[in-house]
């Protein structure tokens, strides 16, 4: 399968270096399976890649992970989908190998990161949330060094590394030092460095955090691109919209814990309705509007936040209308579709950003 | 540093196992854990002269220092040697023989300038990369691990450690202050000295959470310069403190040198080189160990 990664992304003639990369890759998929399905865990078809059950990080008293279970298909863009300190950034953590697991089981190619933590990291691509790009080189040292800590040779990282700058639109900033670069600038060069080792799985943590609108959707378009060259993505983020986007699966996890699990359709047609209506009213406090909107046409439920009141409806127009009807004036009505946000706020009664 | 029996079995036996060895299976890792459990080693894969490498490719960016870096121990050599060399002549080693001050001085500047070259790396460059520009967590995101970094880190001090010591042996040897074949090895012995405080440097570096906590280096490495034999011999010591003296590691770094650079060779030189040895490979487990704890938690 590195192979066929290796030709979509244009890098044919640059084999990972098995010394490298280990040598205990695709052998495995069997065991992975076999481990998966005893789990119950695996959805059905495709190699797993990454599966966890019973999945548990404490820190002192803390548990910041508690007991989840997930399995991740190759070629296949998941998401952790939570509000901060829901236990994303601990989870990726412990799948990328830097974070041993309290308890549980995690296999990530089938095996265990606590035993064979080089030979997973070998194979692996790590965006963890701050850049953490080496400021004392330039833009091209660092894709060059990053190549090196892998074993790769320097004829390897060096083919790879222009490539790269290509890819993360950095090629006329190459030998620039990484310091002025911008946000979006360095969270390209950030993804590109962890490409370096033509990674077969992608971990992406909160990868447009702190972005400007412009670069989050650069930066979309260049995660796309990797979806489509068959690079398994595993993606954290608070932004319903980015899970909405760029996932194909996603749990959404709460406390530690998972909430719900499936594609983002399926999610909002389990846990939401079609659409919402969002009602703001001339007042301090909203729970004094949420009875005149109780019982509304095609309404299943009112759902109330400090700001605004939502009305979970099958027919946002008929609500509206039948709201107008009552007489009752809200200050703004908004008729929307169900978004992850609806979701998880039915699951948790939280919004995720606040 | 309680015992590795804890998180042993993942320090040496996983990531210890290296990339190479994967498909070794099983029973490489059962030997490794085991091993691993009986002796506190954390877990590298064999790239440590990739850390090494990075630093030369930074390095580049500001070799400026390199200059600094040799200029004062052999500022030292004039001021001192020449300068306080008129006034005091001669002096009686602990060796028992009389030579000239700047002879005597210089083997202490050459082992001094070892350790503050080391220092200099291994703790504020150290701790700059560890807290502030997050070097390490983006090495070991790779398959280096905290001994590959450990041993790159430590490696890099020495090896600058030990071109300013190479070009202040050149000029003490054109200035006339050395006088015995012995001073061939004064080289290596200068490497030693930087490895050990190197290592210790680094290890001491990952218990600081702020810059304020260097001063503690000051107060150890400033006293240490003045009074482990450097400038004066032991002898010079009132009895009550000699102890006291012979216990800093300097001592032994300057007692090596000047052992060597006079032609005063005995065995205790090579107890001297035993000290340094062991606090090297403390220092260098200690920060591995350290590293590990720190950042894969």
């Amino acid at each position: 399968m590195s192979v066929a990664l290796a030709s979509i992304l244009r890098v044919s003639s640059v084999e990972p270096d098995q010394s490298a990369r280990g040598s205990a890759a695709a052998g495995d998929a069997a065991s992975v399976c076999g481990v998966a399905a005893a789990g119950g865990v695996a959805p059905a078809g495709g190699d797993v890649l990454v599966s966890a059950r019973g999945l548990t990080k404490t820190f002192g008293g803390f548990t910041a992970v508690d007991g989840i279970d997930v399995a991740v298909r190759r070629g296949e863009a998941f998401g952790f989908l939570g509000p901060n300190g829901a236990g994303k950034s601990s989870t990726m953590r412990m799948i990328a190998g830097v974070s041993p697991a309290t308890s549980g089981e995690l296999r990530v190619f089938g095996q265990d990161p606590a035993s064979h933590g080089p030979a997973i990291r070998a194979r692996l691509g790590n965006c963890p949330q701050a850049d953490m790009l080496d400021e004392e080189l330039t833009v091209q040292e660092n894709l060059w060094i990053y190549g090196r800590y892998f074993g790769l040779t320097k004829a390897q990282t060096r083919e790879r590394a222009t490539e790269l700058l290509e890819f993360a639109q950095l090629t006329d900033r190459r030998a620039d030092k990484v310091e002025p670069l911008s946000g979006g600038m360095k969270r390209r060069l950030t993804i590109a460095r962890s490409l370096i080792n033509n990674p077969e799985l992608l971990l992406l943590d909160e990868p447009t955090t702190g972005l400007d609108p412009q670069a989050r959707h650069i930066l979309w378009d260049r995660l796309f691109r990797l979806k489509r060259q068959g690079v398994t993505l595993i993606i954290t983020t608070h932004y319903m919209d980015e899970a909405e986007q760029l996932c194909d699966r996603l749990v959404v996890m709460d406390r530690g814990r998972i909430a719900a699990e499936g594609s983002p359709r399926d999610l909002i047609a389990r846990y939401s309705t079609r659409e919402v209506v969002e009602l703001r009213f001339d007042t301090d406090d909203h729970a004094d509007h949420v009875d005149a909107v109780q019982g509304l046409v095609g309404a299943s439920r009112v759902e109330l936040l400090p700001d605004r009141l939502l009305v979970y409806t099958d027919d946002g127009d008929a609500t509206s209308a039948d709201l107008h009807a009552r007489g009752v004036v809200p200050l703004s009505t908004l008729v929307r579709r169900s978004t992850l946000e609806d979701v998880f706020l039915h699951l948790t009664g939280r919004t995720l950003v606040d | 540093m309680s015992a590795a029996a804890g998180d042993g079995g993942r320090g040496g036996g996983g990531r210890g196992e290296g990339v190479d060895g994967v498909g070794g299976g099983i029973v490489k890792v059962g030997v490794a854990g085991r091993v691993a459990r009986a002796l506190p080693i954390p877990a590298g894969a064999g790239l440590a002269r990739w850390v090494l490498a990075r630093n030369l490719l930074a390095f580049r960016h500001g070799w400026v220092t390199l200059v600094s870096g040799f200029a004062e121990p052999v500022f030292y050599l004039f001021s001192l040697g020449v300068g306080i060399g008129a006034l005091v002549h001669t002096v009686h080693t602990d060796g028992g023989s009389e030579v000239p001050y700047a002879v005597f001085v210089a083997p202490a500047l050459l082992a001094s300038s070892a350790m503050n070259g080391a220092i200099m790396d291994s703790t504020f460059n150290v701790f700059f990369k560890l807290r502030h520009a997050k070097l390490y967590d983006s090495m070991l995101a790779t398959p280096i691990g905290p001994r590959d970094i450990a041993v790159g880190e430590i490696g890099w001090a020495v090896l600058r450690g030990a071109l300013y010591s190479a070009a202040f042996l050149v000029v003490a040897l054109l200035a006339g202050m050395v006088t015995s074949w012995w001073a061939l090895l004064a080289l290596p012995a200068a490497v030693l000295i930087g490895l050990a405080f190197a290592a210790i440097g680094m290890f001491a570096t990952t218990y600081m959470t702020s810059w304020q906590h260097f001063d503690y280096i000051t107060l150890a490495i400033q006293p240490m310069f003045l009074f482990s034999a450097t400038f004066f011999p032991l002898s010079t010591y009132p009895e009550g403190i000699r102890w006291l003296v012979q216990a800093t590691p300097l001592y032994h770094g300057v007692t090596l040198e000047r052992g060597l650079m006079l032609g005063e060779v005995s065995s205790a030189l090579a107890g001297h080189t035993a000290y340094l040895v062991v606090l090297g490979v403390i220092g260098a487990l200690g920060a591995a160990r350290r590293i590990e704890r720190l950042l894969l938690t």
